[in-house]
């Protein structure tokens, strides 16, 4: 689906990348996870062509980015934004049928694919005549899904998607996401910050620290058998519980309306091993 | 009945077609006036000459100053115009040092300009005294004020220009002895009132002012020739005399034909009296070479009528000067804007050169675009546009810039083309600094537009140049208050159009 190859990235002295290369299967989760300024979002921004590599091959569906195809293979990638990165000016419903609407899709053919998203993530119909202003956090961010999947594209990519979302929202919407990911068998690649987004979302988990890849694998091994240091402080940083305690890929245990209250509730998952 | 009318309307239509007929075939002669009373007079002088030469006489009245008529003259869009001597050798040939009337006449002639021989008065500086005064104590020329005893009793006082001058009041101390004064400043009119009063005995005046009359002061002959000539004289395009030769003829009949006197008098009745300049002219006219001159519009109510349709008029002109330039402005300085935005090197280039352009004087570009644009409303409006281009580029490049980053990934990312997020996402998102931009402009311009008059395009600065060489508030206020009135409703009416222009959802944001 996607190909990464020693890819790099400087901006002036400063090297946010060294040679990373990386592959994302199709039907499958990548999580890009790691400390502030570890590289994570200008690898996402590469895939859409937003930065290029100084060096490196980048490769979506056998294609290369180039000026003269990024706008077609922009419309193959949906991208989502913290807080949704909609715009102010336009309705929900006009947010959603920019694109399309600017591809020449049928009025028809637009508003019956945007009450099918708005059905997809729950969002109500009554919400899509409103403003972004007008709308809460949480349904600002289904929205902004729902512009990121007008066209269905094979590929989605999220940056921080829930990262601006209260705990309560930001359960559901996990959920409500996860769900379709599975049932449209999307490939998506998602940045956070959160090692429990990252194990509930994630097929593989790819752990970076100062423009490196520290480490790669299901949330299990990197708990299980972190590779180095970095990667036992950073998962320390989470104030996880130990690897042995905690059921990761399978379902769905933990409450986020805390720190306290999620270690409470991971504690209850302890009896059943993954 | 049918046929009766139908045979009226012809005629009528025939009428109609033999005047205008007529009045085309007469040579559209036109003539030029500054905006202070005399000029305006002599221009009224000038046009009753020229009808009466069998010419079409058009007045461009209250033209802004010496540089506006002679590049109107230049450029043929007025034919002929009274100058003085002086302002001939100071302001329109100053770089060549011309000295002495033929030499003047020669330079002139080289620009194709004819100039006439004096008409008769000399508009300059002079030192003025009550008349019973200067009676009683025998002073008639400024030697006899320095020799007179009864001088350390005399207070002077002086208009700053005339202490400020070098051919003011320290060379004409010294050229005659007078003693020192401290300088003080004093407002040319009240300087009238003051010598009335008795607060003052001297005071410096120009020798055609109309006060002169009314305050019964003795002008003080410049016995030594001080003071720098100031000979009116009629300058015309020496095309004049193969277009229409009988108005030349015509007009040669005001050489030597205003004296000094008659100068003063004609701005006494015009000025003080408020009497029309129009028929102030005619009555010169009637007394010297017995012309009959009928005036159109004279009466009470004709007058009355002339004043609502003066102010819808001036209302109509200045709305144009201002909707026409603003709409000029928006389609290059939107475009202005967004290259800036896109092209940051260019764009320092442009909003730089945009805000010089803001520096440059009104009047500088009015002289500068006569010989381009000619007289009129386009030379205004050229100057309104320039005006207008700086808000609306700015707010243009500025309401761009400020767009958020996260909402510019945001476009990009749907994979839109240039210049579908510039019209889908950018261009709405800064519309309402946009739109801040335009409003701006469109305030200034009202308020700038009162310019205009002073290059004959109407507008209600007519009243106020008008009201100010006239010296009537009421007139000023006539051009004023409707201004001002225009600029609050054209900021109301773009607060109303913001509503169809801004997305709603950027207005539901700002509130």
């Amino acid at each position: 689906m996607l190909e990464l190859d020693q890819v790099t990235k400087s901006f002036g002295t400063q090297t946010v990348l060294y040679p990373t290369s990386l592959v994302v299967t199709e039907g499958t989760t990548t999580v890009l996870i790691g400390p502030s300024g570890c590289g994570k979002s200008t690898l996402l921004r590469m895939m859409i062509g937003l930065i290029l590599p100084d060096a490196g091959t980048i490769q979506f569906q056998g294609e290369t980015f180039t000026a003269a195809n990024q706008l077609a293979l922009r419309h193959r990638i949906g991208y989502v934004i913290q807080d949704g990165g909609l715009f102010p000016h336009l309705s929900a419903f006009d947010n959603v049928a920019l694109l399309a609407r600017h591809l020449g899709r049928e009025p028809s053919w637009v508003k019956s694919r945007v009450a099918e998203l708005a059905e997809l993530v729950r969002l109500p119909q009554s919400a899509l005549s409103r403003f972004p202003a007008q709308l809460s956090g949480g349904q600002r961010q289904r929205v902004g899904i729902m512009r990121a999947f007008v066209l269905d594209p094979p590929l989605i990519l999220l940056d921080e998607p829930m990262g601006a979302l209260d705990p309560l929202v930001r359960y559901d919407l996990q959920n409500d996401l996860r769900e379709i990911f599975r049932t449209l068998k999307k490939s998506v690649v998602l940045v956070t910050h959160d090692m429990g987004e990252a194990g509930f979302f994630g097929d593989e988990v790819i752990l970076l620290g100062s423009g490196r890849i520290m480490q790669r694998g299901t949330l299990n091994d990197l708990l299980k058998h972190p590779a180095d240091e970095f990667v036992t402080r950073f998962i320390q940083a989470q104030r996880w519980v130990q690897s042995d305690d905690v059921n990761t890929s399978k379902g769905r245990h933990r409450g986020h309306s805390g720190e306290h209250s999620t270690l409470q509730h991971d504690k209850h998952v302890t009896s059943k091993p993954n | 009945m049918r046929p009766t009318r139908t045979s009226l309307c012809l005629i009528i239509v025939v009428l109609m077609a033999s005047t205008s007929q007529a009045e085309t075939e007469k040579p559209l002669v036109r003539v030029g006036s500054k905006a202070f009373t005399e000029s305006v007079v002599l221009g009224e002088v000038l046009e009753h000459l020229i009808a009466d030469g069998g010419g079409r006489p058009e007045h461009r009245a209250e033209l802004g100053g010496t540089q506006v008529c002679w590049k109107a003259l230049l450029s043929g869009d007025i034919d002929c115009y009274v100058e003085y001597t002086g302002t001939i050798q100071q302001e329109i040939l100053s770089g060549e040092s011309v000295r002495g009337d033929e030499s003047l006449r020669e330079a002139l002639a080289r620009r194709g300009v004819t100039m006439s021989r004096h008409l008769g008065f000399n508009n300059t500086y002079a030192l003025g005294m009550p008349e019973e005064l200067a009676a009683k104590l025998n002073i008639r020329t400024i030697s006899d004020l320095a020799a007179s005893p009864e001088l350390p009793r005399l207070k002077m006082r002086f208009s700053d220009e005339f202490i400020e001058r070098d051919d003011g009041w320290n060379g004409l101390r010294r050229e005659y002895g007078l003693p020192e004064i401290a300088a003080r400043g004093i407002d040319h009119s009240l300087a009238y009132r003051g010598l009335q009063s008795g607060s003052h005995q001297i005071t410096d005046v120009f020798t055609t002012d109309a006060e002169i009359r009314l305050y019964n002061i003795r002008v003080l002959e410049d016995n030594r020739s001080y003071f720098p000539l100031y000979q009116a004289v009629l300058l015309s395009r020496a095309d004049l005399q193969d277009r229409a030769p009988q108005v030349v003829q015509s007009l040669h009949r005001i050489e030597g034909l205003i004296d000094n006197a008659a100068m003063i008098d004609m701005n006494a009745r015009a000025k003080l009296d408020r009497i029309d300049e129009s028929r102030v002219a005619a009555d010169f006219l009637k007394d010297k070479l017995n012309l009959s001159i009928t005036l159109p519009g004279e009466g009470r109510s004709a007058r009355l009528m002339q004043a609502t349709h003066r102010l819808l008029d001036n209302l109509l002109q200045h709305l144009m000067l201002v909707s026409v330039s603003l709409i000029a402005a928006i389609v290059v300085a939107v475009p202005l804007g967004i290259i800036s935005y896109c092209h940051p090197r260019l764009g320092r280039v442009v909003l730089n050169s945009v805000g010089i352009v803001q520096t440059l004087p009104a009047m500088a570009v009015l002289v500068f675009t006569i010989p381009i644009l000619g007289l009129g409303a386009w030379p205004a409006i050229f100057a309104l546009f320039l005006y207008s281009l700086l808000p609306i580029v700015r707010n243009t490049y500025t309401g761009l810039s400020d767009i958020p980053q996260h909402l510019r990934d945001s476009a990009m990312v749907l994979g839109l083309s240039p210049m579908a997020r510039l019209r889908l996402v950018e261009l709405p998102l800064a519309s309402t600094s946009i739109m801040g931009g335009i409003k701006t402009a469109a305030v200034i311009n009202v308020g700038t537009a009162t310019i205009g008059a002073l290059v004959g395009a109407g507008g209600f600065g007519q009243p106020i140049l008008t009201g100010i060489r006239l010296d009537d508030f009421s007139l000023i206020l006539q051009g004023a208050v409707p201004a001002a009135a225009l600029a609050i409703v054209v900021q109301a009416a773009f607060g109303y159009a913001e509503r169809w222009i801004i997305p709603a959802g950027l207005r539901i944001q700002s509130t």
